[in-house]
């Protein structure tokens, strides 16, 4: 809550993409800020998705240990506290309106995991 | 000062925000049109339920009773101001003015003052413990008073006066009620209906007198007042609550000359405009065809009809129905239409049982065609039934006396599908049976859907017996359709979606979905498959392609808390631990400082373990010969035993020996949802065996076995299965009972839910387990021993796989622990550190707002 917002965003070699789990989540720290990172296999191939790991409204870092899947054509990740599915693409809450988290770009390079901040 | 609001939206300002004033708001937001909406409460809360205002005295709160909030207002956008009392309209400007000096253009206005209680004018009314009953501070008051009080006297024997002695009767007061006229609830019932009422709730010690004129209130001798009568009788109390009826509030509409009628009211016409067409009055101050309405569903008819008149749509007015159904200190009342049978012409029915209290009286047309209004005192079993007859002018049948005849197996019952489309379930929220089926086929599937869905029910409550009687009936229509599929990516249930697994082989989510599903899977199918999987091939549960369908809780094999951390449950088979294990669980939690709480089902729970701290936690127990509780699972979870014959002087088999024999063979099985046993060694039945899954209890000559128990939100007794059985056949039936159920229930439906919904049920289990009726019996058998064989503990195989072991952190890029999980003391253990007092550990940074 303390960041400073960045004049421009920077890319950050978070991982090795072999640290991702399919379908699954993982968590990484960067700057101090926890991300959740999200490795879907759709059609045969991955999508890499990045969005914050705090629940707003379970108030815990926990979004990365959600089930990932599908609602509506959406894909998304349910918190495992109590449900609410979030869009992996832009962080939207499906139940609630006025809740959503952060979501960040993130590429894969070179077998590394780059998140923008 | 005035304050200017946006020019381009038409300016709405509400004067009161009582339930019908808030039933407005609600329909014109519904309404999607673009209004500025200002509401003005001279309350200094907003609306509350009114109709259950007595609740107050058995516990409900102010807050229970709140209709609205703040919150909910600013979502709506409407600007709601309390202890705004108007007390000036400038009719020419269209402007109104508080007791505060604010302003409020407005380019309609609409009354919705409500009414005041009418207090007869009698010398000495107005002292202090002479009391109203209207508002929650008039209940607080009420309150008050009779903590200083012993008798109550409630004045009027309406329905409010009665509800309000019921009131005082609740608050151990010696209660009276004074009435008027010759008989209680003179407007709803019949003098014959009104002194079986009197006698009902004299014989619950409710004193009642009627025909009494009270001419002064003085200083009592034993009690506080003396209440003196024009007969010359009086009656001595220490408090007096006026419920003599209301009088509409239109002290506004009279000071700034709106047309009111003789005796009060704001005169209206069908579009519940004011004779000013910029103003409108709706609910319990306006007056439509000499009429005013003291019910809240003709209130919210005038909401909808001023709403209706605003946006331009269809809908007016048209006078209302009256008919009630209540009741009063546990005695059933209820009205309809023409209760006295003033129609000409009219015919009447009546129907007495002295000995149980009931009366009924039908009052049909001439042609004895159709109904016109009833009285219902004692039972009123039949008001649903009359009241739809009555509203939609149903036919009556050849001899309408059956509809009041105590029912003696012929009695034409009107059914949902008797009543057409267009037919009102609710009247409060004017929802009819059309609008019921079009909430099921839109996609509401149960009555909690339909109720939030159109809000049948929600206002009097009078409707729900009836509301409930049309969604089941539109459900079990299409009940099959409606429930069968598990979520949107399979068209399958569970117990379809096991057979596929079976038959076809089927090992991963991916196949499952490729072959029967769409879409990538969800939080609901994805657990299910796995719990088949592992149901089916009893995959160890952590298997890789397996890990992503796992619910938190079982890919990290504990509870998830609600601050991100697990909890840790040994198992403790029937609740028997050494001394040395004991201690291991201590030194452990101390170790890691973790919360331990002893458990319902004999174990202990450590609480407060990082997702990271997991592993080393785990690795300690198992070393100290602990395996994994299962306590995050699907799945069997504790067998709870009594300590039986070896140590109890009562016990006749030694329970705990046969409780941890059980719990070791049926520790693995992975089910649609949790299951607990319990195993009591003597009839005392101290292990509590008959609230589980499976309960057993000693015999002199084996055990009995109960199934299909449970705890929780909807406790159900177990069913007694079989009597005296030895140990093999005990273990054989229950192999078969879960197996089957394994197999065959539904996604978390619990053994009772699912043997209810068994076609046969208990009689039909029977015949499937213990007599063979389905020729399964061998194969469940063997699929329990497969189970039973290949039972591993999901921890000690995690801690020996250093690729399972990856998973078990929250970083992957640290080893930093998450910093939002903080803990303090209390009682002498950890809690989790509420957000208040997370922050006030944190150094804050001052931040200039520019």
């Amino acid at each position: 809550m303390y960041a400073q917002a960045k004049a421009s965003t920077s890319w950050n070699d978070v991982c090795h993409v072999n640290e991702l789990v399919t379908n699954s989540g993982v968590c990484v720290l960067v700057d101090g800020i926890q991300i959740a990172l999200f490795d879907v296999l759709v059609e045969g191939k991955h999508q890499y998705f990045a969005i914050s790991n705090w629940d707003p409204i379970g108030q815990a870092n926990v979004l990365y240990r959600g089930i990932v899947g599908s609602l509506q054509g959406n894909i998304v990740v349910a918190s495992p506290l109590y449900k609410e599915h979030y869009v992996l693409a832009t962080g939207a809450c499906i139940e609630r309106e006025d809740v959503s988290v952060h979501h960040y770009a993130v590429r894969v390079e070179q077998e590394r995991v780059l998140v923008a901040l | 000062m005035t304050l200017s609001i946006s020019p381009e939206k038409q300016r709405i300002v509400i004067i009161g925000n009582g339930m019908v004033g808030h039933h407005f708001v609600e329909q014109l937001i519904n309404s999607n049109a673009n209004f500025d909406i200002t509401v003005l409460s001279g309350e200094s809360r907003l609306a509350y339920d009114r109709v259950y205002l007595s609740s107050y005295f058995s516990g409900k709160t102010a807050a229970d009773l709140a209709l609205t909030d703040e919150e909910t207002y600013q979502q709506w956008g409407v600007n709601a101001i309390t202890d705004a009392w108007v007390n000036e309209i400038d009719r020419s400007n269209q402007i109104v003015t508080t007791k505060d000096g604010i302003s409020y253009p407005y380019d309609k206005l609409i009354l919705s003052t409500g009414s005041y209680p009418f207090v007869p004018p009698i010398p000495g009314n107005e002292q202090e413990h002479c009391l109203v009953y209207r508002t929650i501070e008039d209940l607080e008051a009420i309150s008050a008073s009779a903590a200083q009080s012993q008798v109550g006297v409630v004045v009027g024997g309406g329905l409010l006066g009665l509800e309000a002695a019921n009131a005082l009767k609740a608050a151990g007061l010696d209660t009276h009620v004074v009435e008027f006229a010759p008989q209680l609830m003179a407007v709803q019932l019949d003098a014959m209906g009104g002194a079986l009422l009197k006698d009902k709730i004299e014989s619950l010690g409710v004193q009642v007198h009627t025909q009494k004129a009270t001419e002064a209130i003085e200083a009592g001798e034993q009690c506080r007042y003396r209440m003196k009568f024009a007969d010359g009788s009086h009656l001595e109390t220490d408090m007096v609550l006026f419920s003599a009826g209301i009088r509409p509030s239109d002290q506004l509409a009279r000071q700034f000359g709106l047309t009111v009628g003789e005796r009060g009211g704001i005169v209206i016409d069908n579009q519940c405009k004011t004779s000013d067409p910029n103003v409108y009055a709706i609910g319990e101050c306006a007056l439509w065809e000499k009429r005013i309405y003291g019910l809240v569903a003709p209130g919210y008819a005038m909401a909808r009809a001023a709403v209706a008149s605003l946006t331009h749509a269809e809908g007016e007015f048209a006078g209302a129905d009256m008919s009630t159904k209540l009741k009063l200190m546990g005695v059933e009342v209820g009205s309809i239409g023409d209760a006295h049978g003033r129609t000409p012409g009219a015919l009447v029915y009546t129907y007495h049982d002295q000995p149980a209290g009931v009366y009924k009286k039908l009052v049909v047309d001439a042609n004895k065609t159709f109904v016109l209004g009833a009285v219902l005192i004692g039972d009123t079993s039949d008001y649903d039934t009359l009241l739809q007859y009555t509203l939609n002018t149903i036919e009556l049948p050849e001899a309408p006396e059956a509809l009041i005849l105590p029912s003696s197996g012929e009695k034409p019952m009107l059914g949902a599908d008797a009543l057409g489309d267009s037919a009102t379930i609710c009247s409060c929220h004017n929802v009819s049976k059309g609008d019921i089926v079009d909430a099921i086929e839109s996609g509401s599937c149960s009555l909690g859907d339909v109720k939030s869905c159109t809000k049948a029910s929600t206002g009097c409550g009078g409707c729900s017996a009836l509301l409930k009687n049309v969604v089941d009936a539109e459900l079990e229509k299409r009940g099959v359709e409606v429930s069968k599929a598990i979520c949107e990516h399979f068209n399958h249930t569970r117990q379809e979606l096991y057979h596929l697994v079976q038959v076809e082989k089927i090992d991963t989510f991916d196949a499952l979905l490729n072959k029967h599903g769409k879409g990538l899977g969800c939080e609901i199918c994805k657990p299910a498959a796995a719990s088949i999987f592992a149901s089916v091939w009893n995959d160890y549960i952590l298997r890789q392609a397996h890990q992503p369908l796992q619910d938190t809780n079982d890919t990290y094999l504990g509870n998830m808390q609600k601050d991100g951390t697990y909890s840790v449950v040994p198992r403790v088979a029937g609740g028997e631990i050494t001394p040395d294990k004991l201690i291991l669980l201590g030194e452990v939690a101390k170790e890691y400082n973790l919360y331990t709480k002893i458990t319902g089902g004999q174990r202990v729970d450590l609480f407060g373990a990082r997702v990271d701290q997991l592993p080393a936690i785990w690795k300690k127990l198992v070393d100290g010969g602990f395996e994994t509780g299962h306590a995050y699972a699907k799945s069997l979870r504790t067998v709870k035993s009594c300590v039986g014959s070896t140590w109890c002087r009562f016990g006749v088999q030694d329970s705990v020996g046969q409780a941890i024999d059980l719990e070791n063979r049926y520790k693995g099985l992975r089910a649609p949802h949790k299951i607990k046993f319990g195993v009591s060694g003597c009839t005392r039945e101290c292990a509590e065996a008959q609230g589980k899954d499976i309960g057993i209890i000693a015999t002199e000559n084996g055990w009995n076995l109960y199934v299909c128990g449970n705890g929780g939100m909807k406790p159900r007794h177990a069913d007694l299965f079989a009597t005296d059985l030895d140990d093999a056949t005990l273990v054989k039936y229950i192999d078969r009972v879960l197996m089957f159920y394994t197999k065959t229930a539904d996604r978390l439906q619990r053994t009772s839910v699912w043997m209810e919904n068994l076609e046969g049920g208990l009689d039909y289990l029977k015949s499937v387990v213990i007599e063979d009726a389905l020729g399964i019996c061998d194969a469940l058998e063997a699929q329990m021993q497969n189970i039973a064989d290949s039972y591993q503990c999901e921890w000690k195989t995690t801690i020996e796989s250093p690729e399972a072991l990856k998973r078990f952190r929250q970083f992957v890029n640290s080893d930093q622990p998450d910093s939002n999980i903080q803990f303090v003391t209390e009682r002498e253990q950890i809690r989790p550190a509420t957000s208040a007092e997370k922050y006030a550990g944190q150094q804050v940074i001052p931040v200039e707002i520019v």
